[in-house]
């Protein structure tokens, strides 16, 4: 090994900066999973019956399934007993502005770079900040309000729109789907909720920042986003987390459900901790996200930018049941060191005409191992379905890897799905090359791998597209061999 | 005194490629090194670029008295050495215009200059291209990649333009170009000519000797310069080939 890629390899192992550990007391239940825990976690809540029931259902289909392996990395068997449930910052007063926020809190987030007033001021964004599990506070709502926008947590949604949350909760992602997507709707805690109505196109970005905190607290999560006829909305979500050294099951659900012509854009930038070096302690991030692109004309967009986690495990999927309906996959998966990122997409073609696009970019270094894992499935009724996939891999060193893994199954002759692959390696005479030109070796890869990634980061919102750009080049500073 | 080589030893993989170089280079100087394939030259070249992967194991550069060897590759880029590669690197994905960004503000940082911004950084493309007669769609693509061999060589005349170097090595920029761009290329290596720049031209071919006129010719032969001369060297080497001198290095040594 030259002295080169010695230094590179060393500076690859650098310390995930965001971690510590925020100091507010939570309201936390006892470790352990019960069908008394899931009525406790739903009367805390004060939720009605049907959602209790929804749960319990949910509950007692789980408690017959069976943790799935089958991720091309591995993970122990988890103790659902030793996970808490619920947990939520002592409650508070409802808050009208960021003054009454715990400072402990904006410190937090100050620390994480992401300025709220910064935010407010030079994003358009309205931030949604999922601090543990329970939404603390909500900006820029009259506003949204006034349009006859709804974006709040979860469980004011099921307060305040129940009917809307019963008729589509569930419609996409069934409360049966798949194991952790099961437990996810036994036990779920908070998460957001978004209305778009007919014929509006929401003004700005939604925002949610999600953070997991208290020390082995399952991150429940769950999101619903309903895009009536021709509305439109952005929505993003990004996380990072602390330090910890027990690891961390997140197991998120995100339902996306656009109608006549409405169209969403669903955009991650995902940082949570990866574990140490050795991948100890980092966060399981196994997440079940669908969208139902349920109109005419109506289109789905996923772009996810994943830097974090001990273990990614998540296929952002569309179903594309509206004729002319559009479903977009853009991705970055990074894995460094010992992380592993098991990703990719299905897009499910069922009306006439419908059209897909995957984009995957998987970055590899350290020991770190990609997998693309995509299904475009052409049902019988797709007339004319169209699939163009293209799923590039890029390696840093020699000990990561990069697999794919494309299935393709069309039952309509008129489909056409394209696939296209490669597989890159950033080299030491192309860091060289750069060196002697003057950039160092950091830039040189940070420009290298933002090349890598530039159709993926097209797709991104402006300030988060800089945000990701940031984020790559830390968790791959200097990781080059 | 800009550059002075003293008894350089170097080996790559145990084994010994340099034995003994020797080579002042003072400012406004061109000088040639010619010497048959094999014989170290390109080697030289990565050297003083800053290539980690040979062992110097004897002898210093000094670069305006500087310690050479202490410095990063960067860091010898932004004190003003240059290398045009002899196999220019492919970059996919990277724009060649955002590397090329990257580069000048690099080394204008190194230098203590400030950024130039956009609309500058245009003017110094501008500027520049006209010099090697550069098409502007080059620019527009990826780093390299796809080039034909005489657009790589001539987008590395380029990028020597854009950094101002003091010290310019071309390593066989000469090879693979027809006689049209070899004359835009020798044109443009004459453009930036100074009284304080120097260039070290590694060809083997007296053609571009005709149009960038050099002040020293040196002979590398296995690891060692074993004649140098004035320009008429070169032509003799043409004429008469490496065999002589060979013959009478044989019987010195
Ligand atoms: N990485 C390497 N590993 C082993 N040997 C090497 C390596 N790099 C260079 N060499 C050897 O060092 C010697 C000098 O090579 P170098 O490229 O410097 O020659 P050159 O004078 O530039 O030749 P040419 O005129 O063909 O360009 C050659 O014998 C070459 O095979
Ligand atoms: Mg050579």
């Amino acid at each position: 090994m030259s002295t080169e890629t010695q230094t590179i390899e060393a500076l690859a192992t650098q310390e995930y900066s965001a971690g510590f550990v925020t100091d507010i007391e939570s309201e936390t239940l006892p470790r352990g999973l019960s069908e008394e825990i899931v009525r406790t976690i739903s009367a805390k809540k004060d939720e009605p019956q049907w959602l209790l029931e929804w749960r319990l259902k949910a509950y007692r289909h789980w408690l017959t399934m069976e943790e799935p392996h089958w991720l091309n990395a591995h993970y122990p068997h988890l103790n659902y007993q030793d996970i808490i449930y619920y947990s939520a910052p002592k409650p508070k007063e409802k808050l009208a502005s960021l003054d009454e926020v715990d400072p402990k809190l904006l410190e937090t987030y100050n620390k994480l770079g992401i300025s709220i007033d910064e935010q407010k001021i030079l994003a358009n964004v309205a931030v949604d900040l999922v601090f543990d599990s329970v939404s603390v506070t909500t900006t820029f709502k009259a506003k949204l309000n006034e349009m006859g926008i709804i974006f709040c947590s979860f469980s004011e949604a099921v307060r305040e729109h129940g009917d809307l949350v019963k008729q589509y909760l569930g419609s996409v992602v069934p409360y049966s789907d798949n194991y952790f997507a099961t437990l996810n709707s036994a036990v779920f805690s908070d998460g957001s909720f978004v209305y778009i109505p007919k014929g509006v196109r929401c003004p700005m970005e939604l925002s949610t920042y999600f953070r997991i905190n208290t020390q082995d607290s399952g991150q429940f999560e769950r999101t619903l986003i309903i895009a009536d006829d021709d509305a439109y909305v952005s929505y993003l979500e990004g996380c990072t987390a602390p330090k910890f050294d027990t690891n961390q099951l997140h197991a998120a659900v995100v339902e996306l459900v656009a109608l006549e012509r409405a169209q969403i854009k669903y955009s991650t930038v995902q940082n949570w901790y990866p574990g140490d070096k050795e991948g100890v302690g980092g966060i399981y991030n196994f997440v079940t996200k669908r969208g139902a692109a349920r109109g005419e004309s109506s289109k789905i967009s996923w772009t996810q930018v994943e830097t974090g986690s001990a273990i990614t495990w998540k296929y952002p999927s569309v179903l594309m049941i509206g004729d002319n309906s559009i479903g977009e996959f853009y991705s970055v998966a990074v894995t460094n060191n010992a992380q592993k990122a098991d990703t990719g997409t299905k897009m499910i073609h069922l009306g006439k005409n419908t059209r897909s696009t995957i984009v995957s970019k998987g970055i590899s270094a350290g020991q770190g191992h990609n997998s693309y894992r995509g299904l475009v499935k052409v049902m019988k009724g797709a007339e004319n379905a169209r699939n163009f996939s293209q799923c590039d891999s890029l390696l840093i060193g020699n000990r990561c890897g990069a697999h794919t893994f494309p299935y393709i199954e069309v039952r309509n002759p008129s489909a056409k799905v394209e696939h296209e692959a490669s597989t890159s390696k950033v080299g030491e005479d192309q860091i060289f090359y750069c060196n002697a030109r003057g950039i160092g070796t950091e830039d040189a890869v940070s420009m290298i791998v933002n090349g890598f990634c530039k159709e993926v980061f097209r797709e991104l919102p402006m300030e988060f597209a800089v945000e990701a750009q940031k984020l790559l080049g830390i968790s791959l500073e200097g990781s080059v061999g | 005194m800009l550059l002075e080589i003293k008894d350089l030893h170097a080996n790559i993989e145990g084994k010994e490629i340099l034995r003994g170089i020797n080579l002042t280079v003072n400012p406004g100087e061109i000088h040639a090194i010619m010497g048959p394939n094999g014989s170290g030259k390109s080697t030289l070249a990565a050297i003083l670029a800053g290539r980690k992967e040979y062992e110097i194991t004897q002898g210093e550069i000094l670069f305006e008295g500087k310690d050479l060897l202490d410095l990063e590759p960067e860091e010898r880029a932004g004190e003003g050495l240059f290398l045009a590669f002899q196999y220019p690197i492919e970059i996919p994905g990277v724009n060649t215009q955002i590397f090329l960004r990257a580069a000048v503000n690099a080394v204008r940082k190194y230098r203590g200059q400030e950024d130039l911004d956009a609309m500058q950084f245009l003017k110094l493309v501008k500027e520049k291209t006209k010099i090697v007669e550069l098409s502007d769609q080059l620019l527009k693509r990826s780093v390299n990649e796809g080039f034909s061999g005489g657009e790589k060589k001539r987008a590395e005349i380029f990028q020597m333009a854009m950094l101002d170097p003091k010290l310019s090595i071309l390593d066989e920029t000469d090879s693979g170009l027809d006689i049209d761009a070899l004359k835009i290329v020798a044109n443009g290596v004459n453009a930036l000519k100074s009284p304080e720049k120097s260039t070290v031209v590694i060809t083997h071919y007296q053609r571009l000797l005709d149009y960038i006129v050099p002040d020293f010719v040196h002979v590398l032969y296995q690891g060692r310069i074993i004649q140098s001369g004035g320009k008429e060297l070169a032509l003799e080497l043409e004429r008469a080939g490496y065999d002589p001198i060979k013959a009478q290095f044989a019987e010195a040594v």
